[in-house]
């Protein structure tokens, strides 16, 4: 039983990661008051441009760590350009978020199908960034193997969310952030320029999904799919809401629904084979939908101008 | 100028469509291919037979079907990004009824179709009234529900519903097939000489019967009007004492069914069978095909013909020889979402079209004082 809770923990840390990465950057792109759907879109973006420079430099074989560096890099960036890309649609513009949001994730997941296709193509993988394992702590019994000897890139999901938090709630820009996702109004009164503002938040969540694009690409599968992505950034805006719009809530849900996901990993790596796994696959989503159901009906807590675009020519 | 709302609104349109078609031109650059030869393939290649006609006209029938569900949706004020599940809820239910019913032969089809629909309303029931009642944001939502029905139809394909034919490992799990009496015949089975190589399935005239009753629903009935009511000004509308929650529910449930029922033909019409990946992404690009339409069910029609030849030209790429993943409609189709709603609004924008009058005026005004001196 010790055994299966601990599958089940080593398993799920390293899953949550992912989805901590691009559903923190959602976080502050809808304090901000701008809902990107197109999360999806921009961590398949992130995942194909992720492993392009690793592989581009070393092929499957293992590369300098600085070459890894440099692909989750470009990750960022990319995911940075199309968080700008979609500002121009959903802000310059005032399109409805939905919708284009809908349009930056086929886009994206199109684009990096079909780049993949032709840069690396196959089913070649690359080396990636392997596991560490942090001196002394990782001989700890069982904490140890959970704890100290993740990815890299774990820890800095994990470290992502003080982080976040550090920005959004105590420094100047991420007052101005709050203000234009609660009232643009009142911020443009006070000489915030609303949509500069918006602009930057859309860039780092942006940023971050594309991150969380590239983790799951050279840290956790080591090769590129068109499924490799595989919903994780609708169930990141998903857990936006979960949170309630806090870092540490979000958190608290990307470990809840990767723990469920874990949970279906390990009962199959049990070999319980003859019970229907489809329906373990089921329960992360049904329980996402259970705790929205809860969270729907408390108002007042998320940005109040989530999704409504600000145009100071516009009387509200 | 008077007609300047006119040339302004072509303007913007034009723009849109370069655009697009700038952007896309440059991701080809970038894979290498021949351009224009890759535009001819994606845009011309289907007219060239009756045959590729008729496929494209295949694509079409389930594009239009989920464009006119979420058509009733979108105007209801309710956004069903789950067309994709309520598709597979739909077609799973209308399989297990085909196989297990005992019911054969033509009369069959519309019953066989009747429960398809049912199954894809219930499944749009669901967001309906989480969103009601619970204030559950319909796009996470249907977005979930899509995910569960995919599993549930990967279960019900592996375990109960499985083909012994392919039992034990041997390709991908199936379904038997339907009797030959419950498919939906052929164009060429139906009306004698057609041109050779027409080879469309009847679902097409179903679901332009269907745009026609959606439209007639919607825009010539009482509760159609207070279902567009509802989505066009929930608060108004609640005070004209109009039951918003309840209509919006209703609303999810005609577009479940819609979805529901495109399922069902894709399965009659094309595949006879359950097969792994038979929605084909159509509950995902019948968003884009209702946007294009304008939101309005005849509108559907001719934008679900000209997705279905995009989409056809793109899985004819391979054919041509042409070095172009056929993920390459995805792109396309991404790219001119977010061109439609950015142009729609610019076209909408009234500050916009005075300002670009103006500059335009004071350009030509220029001009012919330079002119003069």
């Amino acid at each position: 039983m010790l055994d299966f809770i601990v599958l089940f923990l080593t398993v799920g840390i390293p899953l949550s990661s992912a989805l901590l990465l691009a559903s923190l950057g959602e976080t502050v792109n809808q304090r901000s008051g701008v809902f990107n759907l197109g999360c999806e879109g921009v961590m398949s973006m992130g995942a194909f441009v992720g492993m392009l420079i690793p592989y581009m430099v070393g092929g499957s074989g293992t590369v300098a760590w600085y070459v890894n560096v440099a692909g989750l890099l470009s990750a960022a960036l990319v995911g940075a350009l199309l968080g700008l890309l979609y500002g121009l649609v959903v802000i310059k513009f005032s399109a409805p978020q939905g919708i284009a949001g809908i349009g930056l994730q086929l886009f994206g997941t199109g684009l990096a199908g079909t780049f993949y296709r032709h840069f690396i193509g196959g089913a070649e993988g690359v080396a990636g960034i392997s596991s560490i394992r942090i001196p002394v702590l990782c001989d700890l019994p069982i904490l140890g193997k959970m704890l100290f000897s993740c990815n890299p890139m774990v820890y800095v999901a994990f470290l992502m969310v003080p982080t976040v938090h550090y920005i959004l709630f105590k420094t100047p820009w991420g007052l101005r952030v709050r203000a234009c996702g609660t009232m643009p109004r009142a911020a443009d009164s006070m000489g915030i320029n609303v949509s500069r503002t918006r602009y930057q938040a859309l860039a780092f969540g942006s940023a971050m999904a594309g991150l969380a694009g590239a983790y799951l690409s050279l840290c956790y599968a080591k090769i590129f799919t068109d499924t490799l992505v595989g919903g994780r950034g609708f169930i990141a805006v998903a857990l936006v809401y979960f949170g309630r719009w806090s870092p540490l809530g979000v958190m608290g849900g990307a470990l809840l629904f990767s723990l469920a996901q874990a949970l279906q990993l390990a009962v199959q790596a049990y070999g319980f084979a003859a019970f229907p796994y489809e329906f373990l696959v089921m329960l992360p989503y049904a329980l996402v939908i259970v705790v929205l159901v809860f969270v729907g009906k408390s108002k007042h807590v998320g940005p109040a101008m989530l999704g409504k675009p600000f145009n100071r020519e516009m009387r509200t | 100028m008077k007609n300047f709302k006119l040339v302004y609104t072509i303007g913007v349109i034009l723009l849109a469509v370069l655009l697009t078609l700038g952007i896309a031109s440059l991701v080809l650059a970038v894979l290498g291919a021949d351009v224009l030869k890759t535009f001819w393939v994606i845009f011309c290649y289907p007219f060239t037979s009756f045959k590729n006609l008729s496929g494209v006209i295949n694509i079409m029938t389930p594009l239009t079907l989920v464009g006119i569900g979420i058509c009733v949706a979108y105007r209801s004020g309710i956004m069903n990004i789950g067309g994709e599940g309520q598709m597979l809820i739909g077609l799973l239910c209308a399989i297990v009824f085909a196989l297990y019913s005992g019911i054969e032969g033509p009369l069959s089809i519309p019953l066989i179709m009747l429960v398809g629909m049912a199954g894809g309303a219930v499944w749009g029931f669901f967001p309906g009234i989480l969103k009601s009642k619970f204030g559950v944001s319909e796009l996470l939502s249907t977005v979930m529900f899509n995910y569960i029905a995919t599993q549930l139809y990967a279960y019900c394909l592996r375990v109960p519903l499985l083909d012994p034919a392919v039992a034990g490992g041997a390709g991908d799990p199936q379904t038997v097939k339907l009797a030959e009496s419950q498919w939906l015949p052929r164009i060429n089975e139906v009306i004698e000489n057609v041109p050779k190589g027409t080879r469309f399935h009847i679902g097409i005239l179903i679901a332009i019967a269907l745009a026609v009753v959606v439209y007639l629903f919607m825009w010539k009935t009482p509760v159609g009007f207070k279902m567009r009511a509802a989505g066009a000004s929930d608060r108004a509308a609640r005070y004209g004492g109009i039951s918003v929650s309840a209509y919006l529910v209703l609303a999810m449930i005609i577009s479940g069914a819609c979805c529901g029922l495109a399922g069902t033909v894709e399965i009659l019409g094309v595949h006879h069978r359950g097969l792994g990946n038979c929605t084909g992404g159509y509950g995902f690009s019948g968003i884009v095909v209702a946007l294009f339409g304008g939101l309005h069910p005849l509108g559907v029609i001719p934008a679900a013909f000209f997705f279905a030849l995009i989409s056809y030209g793109c899985s004819a790429l391979q054919i041509n020889k042409i070095p172009v993943p056929s993920n390459m409609i995805d792109v396309l189709l991404g790219l001119m979402i977010m061109v439609i709603v950015a142009a729609k609004l610019i076209i909408a924008n009234p500050y916009l079209m005075d300002h670009v009058q103006h500059t335009v005026t004071k350009l030509i005004n220029k001009k012919e004082g330079g002119a003069d001196a």
